[in-house]
């Protein structure tokens, strides 16, 4: 059977899959939709939390971008996991005992205030809606890609299966797909990493064949001092050499795990389960499953970056294998015979360098380059598509939710029935699912560079402002919401500063403390403490019985 | 009782959570970036400590320490729930 046969049955097969759970998963009242009754599984909410967090960006571009950049891309493994220890011991513990539906819920409540509430409010809908149309972005174009079908069509594929879902069942049918999703996309990434480990070390378990010697087929010596050879003897910087300064990795890693921390989509999953237990337990097995992936990536950039060397350093063109042509078309390996010798020279240096290779195809095409069966490489694009759909739908609650319950119920339009606002959340996820479909088709020349963004605003507003909410009595609401909007503000502006108004200053030169827009967001962090605390020195303490829900937060829970 | 048995738990529930996150700093701004060249010196299997501490080995340490608090705050909840049905002050 061909690749796209393949490809064609997996992807259907899935599809199916996710359609009957939507199916069995349908619900009738808000508390169902919104945190799927709070009955779901700590095990459960682990896989469900893992999917919901892995995005098109952690399965298909982070190992590729790794193996690009080296020892730097620890920030993305460290901070994209180091997150989750603030999340369980800061966080989902006190979140949960609080026991509402969404953030800006706990907000508005904690700081007695509206205008908290609608601080929130935006904040949340600003940072998935820039998240979920790079999902889109994704599923659209691995549909493109491995099926060959128009962008457009992919995108409206991805869209209605999602909004079937979403509709039907809220958090309960996102949360049964999420799990299900899980066990697709963690299937479709090790599938390929264990046989290119073995294929490679010949260790089975590709984290340790990442510190294992090759093969005699692939010159010997350990992986990574090879690796480390290959790259300086073409020029490019050592594999495992640091290129970024110090502070700024510092900063990088901790802008990611803090805004990992501080990510709605995420913590609202705390709200799903029964009980603090439950959530403090759920953080654990999600870690886990998210570090069976975050534990390969690493070893599969290793192995596909001393593959792709190996295959075309120096070979002639006309020798390439079948997938060379393949992502040729596609533009996004681009060959140029310079000097006219008929051979592929892959240098670090810009003069001589003959080979452009788009970062994002690495795991795509690792398959294919290691020269596995077919239904391995098909086995990918249908994990690309559960990162992605499981990650959209997780962002698509979280507007839906921010836009019927916060916005209206709890702001605008207290007086409509239970009913009324299931009616408008089912609504909101609609409006969200076009929006966010229609970017993905026609997206935004920026979108990637958006992203930061996402990172960079939750840990700058949502993270400081819960921490404090529950580890400071004395914490008000002029302190909490000067703290959000001067922390939201400074990073925005930084960030706008250096991508959209003078990217020619986009440098470590001209950085703040050399610290690059990334990384902006933990400073922005710092200042939204500093500004919030002083602030509510200076101003009245809370009112009595919002310090008695802080003390209740506290105390332990009562079965 | 209630009050000053609210506070102690408190109290231990902020000693274990900071314990817990100056290992987490430790392995993961320390060793993990801060002092990553230093500990690249030493080496075992393919790896050098340092790069493999930034790109496997914190990412394991996080798991247990996720671990480690649940099962201290399962003991220390079931500990201060007795006591406090009971009215007494268990922290001693």
């Amino acid at each position: 059977m061909s690749v796209q046969a393949w490809t064609f049955l997996f992807v259907a097969l899935t599809f199916g899959l996710y359609i009957g759970i939507a199916i069995w998963s349908r619900v009738r009242s808000t508390r169902d939709f919104y945190v799927a009754g709070k009955h779901v599984p700590p095990l459960a909410n682990g896989m469900a939390t893992a999917a919901d967090w892995m995005s098109a960006a952690s399965f298909i571009s982070m190992a590729g971008l790794i193996s690009f950049i080296g020892r730097d891309g620890a920030f993305y493994l460290m901070g994209w996991t180091g997150g989750y220890v603030l999340l369980a011991l800061l966080l989902a513990p006190y979140l949960r005992k609080f026991g509402k539906y969404t953030v800006p819920d706990f907000i508005g409540d904690r700081y007695y205030s509206q205008t908290a509430r609608m601080v929130a409010v935006f904040c949340a809908i600003v940072i998935s809606f820039v998240y979920a149309c790079g999902q889109m972005q994704g599923a659209g174009i691995v549909f493109s890609r491995f099926l060959e079908v128009d962008l457009t069509y992919g995108v409206m594929i991805g869209m209605a299966i999602v909004f079937f879902y979403a509709v039907l069942g809220g958090m309960k049918g996102i949360t049964y797909t999420q799990v299900a999703q899980y066990c697709v996309l963690i299937f479709a990434f090790m599938v390929p990493a264990i046989f290119i480990s073995i294929l490679m070390t010949g260790n089975a378990i590709p984290q340790l064949g990442f510190g294992s010697q090759l093969t005699e087929a692939f010159g010997g010596g350990y992986l990574l001092d090879r690796l480390d050879g290959l790259s300086e003897q073409l020029g490019f910087p050592a594999y495992t050499e640091g290129q970024r300064s110090t502070q700024d990795m510092f900063f990088i890693t901790a802008a990611l795990m803090i805004g990992t921390a501080g990510l709605p989509h995420v913590i609202i999953r705390f709200f799903t389960v029964p009980g603090v237990r439950e959530a403090r337990k759920s953080a654990g097995y999600a870690l886990i499953f998210i570090a069976i992936l975050y534990t390969t990536a690493p070893a599969v950039a290793a192995f596909a970056r001393a593959n792709l060397i190996n295959t075309v350093d120096n070979v002639e063109y006309s020798a390439m294998p079948e997938w060379f042509g393949t992502w040729e078309t596609t533009g996004l390996i681009r060959f140029d015979d310079r000097n006219g010798d008929g051979r592929i020279q892959y240098t670090g240096d810009a003069e001589t360098n003959e080979l452009e290779v788009n970062r994002d195809i690495m795991v795509l095409a690792n398959p294919e380059i290691a020269g596995l069966p077919n239904w391995v490489v098909a086995l990918v694009a249908a994990g690309g598509l559960a990162a992605a759909l499981s990650t959209a739908a997780g962002l698509l609650l979280v507007i839906s939710s921010a836009v019927s319950h916060d916005l209206l119920k709890r702001g605008y339009m207290p007086e409509i029935s239970d009913k009324e606002e299931l009616l408008f959340a089912r609504m909101s996820i609609l409006l969200a699912v076009l929006v966010a479909g229609y970017f993905g088709i026609n997206p935004p020349a920026y979108v990637a560079q958006v992203v930061a963004f996402a990172f960079g605003l939750a840990a700058a507003s949502f993270f400081p402002a819960i921490i404090m909410g529950i580890f400071n009595r004395r914490m008000n609401r002029q302190g909490a919401v000067a703290g959000m909007v001067a922390g939201f503000a400074f990073t925005a502006l930084y960030i706008i500063y250096f991508r959209f108004i003078n990217p020619a200053a986009d440098n470590p030169g001209s950085w703040l403390f050399g610290i690059s827009p990334e990384g902006i967001g933990s400073l922005g962090a710092l200042l939204n403490l500093i500004v919030a605390w002083t602030v509510s020195r200076f101003t009245p303490a809370p009112p009595a019985e919002v310090q008695a829900l802080v003390a209740d937060i506290r105390r332990p829970e009562v079965d | 009782m209630a009050g000053r048995n609210d506070e102690a738990y408190w109290k231990a529930n902020i000693r274990l959570v900071l314990s817990l996150l100056a290992v987490w700093f430790l392995v993961s701004f320390g060793a993990g970036i801060l002092l990553v060249d230093v500990l690249d010196n030493i080496r075992f299997a393919g790896f050098k400590l340092g790069f493999w501490m930034a790109q496997q080995g914190s990412i394991f340490v996080f798991i247990v320490l996720i671990f480690v608090y649940i099962r201290r705050m399962d003991k220390l909840d079931a500990r201060y729930r007795r006591s406090g049905d009971a009215g007494e002050d268990a922290a001693q």
